[in-house]
C-alpha cells in the first residue's frame, strides 16, 4: 500500500498523473513537465513535498552528537540558520544528504530524503544510542505537511498570505511565522535553483494552505508542479539527488560538493578520507556533458573516450531550459576538461558529447 | 485500408503498396512532451514485433516495435526536427515509410474500434 500525503486529494482534483515514488503515491505531472518547468523558471511553481522526512534531535548534548554524524561545521551555524550537509560513513560515502535547521544547540530539525527516511532514522537511533543515550531522536515525518513555492514570483505570492516581512528570511534561514492565520515554519530553501520557500505545517493545515497559495498566485502564473519537473529543475541546477550523484559509494568530494563539506572541530565519520580527497584529489569526479550529436543522455548510460570506459551518467535528461540533452556524469578525473569530447553509449551506439561546466543553469540569488 | 494498431500502441497504414508506421494517440498522451525520435536508416529491414526505433519524452525512453516487417524507404525528417509534432497529431505524423514484406501481417492487428476498446481496458 503506497503512502499518501495530506494533499493527495488536491492532486487528484487537479488531474495529476500519479506514480509510485519511493513508496509514496505522488504527482509526476499535472499538465506537462516542460510547461511546469518553465512556469517555475519564469513565474512560480507549487510543490507538494510532504513526503520528505523530518527528524528532530534534542537533548543537552545534541550539538556534540550531531557533530559526529554530519560533515558540517556546526559552530558556524546559529539558531534560525540552515546548513546543507551529509550523514557520512567511515568510507566517506553518504547515508543521505539533508538540511539541518538549527533551533538551538540542544535541538536540531533534520530534513531528509523521503525514500531514505526509515533508513536514516534507524541509522541515527543506533549511532545516537552509542554516542549519548541522553539525546532523543524522533521521527516526526507523519506530523508534517510540506509545501514548496519556488520561482521569481514566489516571495510576492507568499507575501500576500502573511504580515511577516519575508525579505527578513534570508537564503538558508527560517522563521516560524503566521500564514493564513496558522503558525508554520518557513525557510528560504528549495530544490529548483530558483528563489523560493519551503513551508512546514501540520498535515491538517496543508490542504487549506495549498488552495490559498494557488489562489494567491493565480494572477502571477503560479502552477502546481509534479516530481517530473522537480527533477529537471534540480538537474539543470546540478543539485544532487541521493542514489544518483551521491550514494554509499560516492563521496561528496567526488560529487563536486566540496563547498558543502566543512571541517570544523568535530571528528565526523569518514572525515580523514574526505580531508585526504580534498588535499590529494579523487580519481573520479562529477562533470557536466552536453550532446554534440543527436540523442538524449540518460541515467546509467556509459561514457567512453577513445573506446575506453571512463564513467557513467548519474542523471541525464532533455533540458527544458536549454532544449538539448544534458547529463551529469561521474568521470575519470583526467578526462574532465571543459570541451573535451566523449562518447555516450546510447543503445549500443556511440554518440558524441562534450564536457561543459556545472551547473548548467545558475540564477543570481537575492 | 484504415489504421491498424498493435498492443504496443503503434499504428500502420498501407496505401498503394507502401506502409506508414507511427505511434498512437494513446502512446503520445502517455509519453507526454516528446522531445526526441531515434529512427532507423533507410534500407534497414524491420521484423514484425521487433524494436526498430525509440521515442523519448523529457524523462523516459519508449521503444517502438514494428507492426509489420519490411524495408525502410523513408524516415520522417519532420519528426527528427520537430518531435513534438507527435504530441500535436500522432496519427498524421508517421515515423517511417516501409516497403512491406508481407501485407497480410497487418491482418492480425486491431482495427480502430478494437484498439479503442483495448485502450479503455488498459486504463
Amino acid at each position: 500500500m503506497l503512502k499518501r500525503t495530506p494533499l493527495y486529494e488536491c492532486h487528484i482534483d487537479l488531474g495529476a498523473k500519479m506514480v509510485d515514488f519511493g513508496g509514496w503515491e505522488m504527482p509526476i505531472q499535472y499538465t506537462s513537465i516542460i510547461e511546469e518547468h518553465q512556469a517555475t523558471r519564469e513565474k512560480a511553481g507549487l510543490f507538494d513535498v510532504s513526503h520528505m522526512g523530518e527528524i528532530i534531535m534534542k537533548g543537552s548534548s545534541s550539538r556534540a552528537v550531531l557533530g559526529k554524524l554530519v560533515a558540517a561545521d556546526l559552530d558556524a551555524l546559529a539558531p534560525q540558520k540552515i546548513a546543507y550537509s551529509f550523514f557520512t560513513m567511515e568510507n566517506g560515502g553518504v547515508v543521505d544528504d539533508l538540511l539541518i535547521y538549527m533551533v538551538s544547540d540542544t535541538e536540531y530539525f533534520l530534513v531528509v530524503n523521503a525514500s531514505n527516511t526509515d533508513k536514516d532514522f534507524a541509522w541515527l537511533k543506533e549511532k545516537v544510542a552509542e554516542l549519548s543515550p541522553e539525546v532523543e531522536v524522533i521521527n516526526y515525518s507523519d506530523d508534517y505537511g510540506q509545501i514548496a513555492i519556488q520561482g521569481p514570483c514566489a516571495q510576492d505570492i507568499l507575501q500576500k498570505l502573511t504580515k511577516f516581512d519575508l525579505s527578513l528570511i534570508k537564503f538558508f534561514t527560517f522563521a516560524t511565522i503566521t500564514v493564513c492565520e496558522e503558525d508554520v515554519l518557513v525557510s528560504r530553501t528549495g530544490y529548483t535553483g530558483e528563489d523560493g520557500f519551503e513551508i512546514y505545517c501540520k498535515p491538517s493545515q496543508a490542504t487549506e494552505l495549498w488552495h490559498a497559495l494557488l489562489k494567491a498566485g493565480e494572477s502571477d502564473g503560479l502552477a502546481p508542479i509534479g516530481l517530473g519537473a522537480r527533477d529537471t529543475l534540480r538537474f539543470e541546477s546540478a543539485l544532487p539527488l541521493y542514489g544518483h550523484e551521491l550514494s554509499a559509494d560516492i563521496t561528496p568530494i567526488e560529487a563536486g560538493l566540496k563547498f558543502f563539506v566543512k571541517f570544523g572541530v568535530d571528528d565526523f565519520l569518514g572525515r580523514d578520507i574526505l580531508e585526504r580527497q580534498v588535499a590529494q584529489g579523487t580519481t573520479r569526479k562529477l562533470a557536466g556533458i552536453e550532446m554534440i550529436e543527436r540523442g538524449i543522455p540518460r541515467d546509467g548510460y556509459r561514457i567512453e573516450k577513445d573506446g575506453q570506459d571512463v564513467g557513467y551518467i548519474t542523471s541525464g535528461a532533455f533540458s527544458p531550459t536549454f532544449k538539448k540533452g544534458l547529463a551529469m556524469v561521474l568521470l575519470q578525473t583526467d578526462i574532465v576538461q571543459i570541451d573535451n569530447e566523449v562518447d555516450v553509449v546510447i543503445r549500443d551506439k556511440k554518440v558524441k558529447a562534450k564536457i561543459v561546466k556545472l551547473p548548467f543553469y545558475k540564477k543570481v540569488r537575492k | 485500408m484504415g489504421f491498424k494498431f498493435t498492443k504496443n500502441h503503434e499504428w500502420v497504414k498501407i496505401e498503394e503498396g507502401t506502409a506508414y508506421i507511427g505511434i498512437s494517440d494513446y502512446a503520445q498522451q502517455h509519453l507526454s512532451d516528446i522531445v526526441f525520435v531515434d529512427l532507423p536508416k533507410v534500407g534497414v529491414k524491420l521484423t514484425a514485433g521487433k524494436v526498430f526505433a525509440s521515442v523519448e519524452s523529457v524523462k523516459a525512453v519508449s521503444d517502438v516495435y514494428a507492426p509489420i516487417g519490411g524495408t525502410v524507404i523513408e524516415i520522417s525528417e519532420a519528426l527528427e526536427n520537430a518531435p513534438e509534432l507527435l504530441n500535436e497529431n500522432a496519427l498524421e505524423n508517421w515515423l517511417v515509410k516501409i516497403e512491406p514484406a508481407d501485407i497480410a501481417e497487418a491482418d492480425a492487428l486491431m482495427d480502430e474500434d478494437a484498439y479503442t476498446v483495448f485502450c479503455q481496458h488498459a486504463e
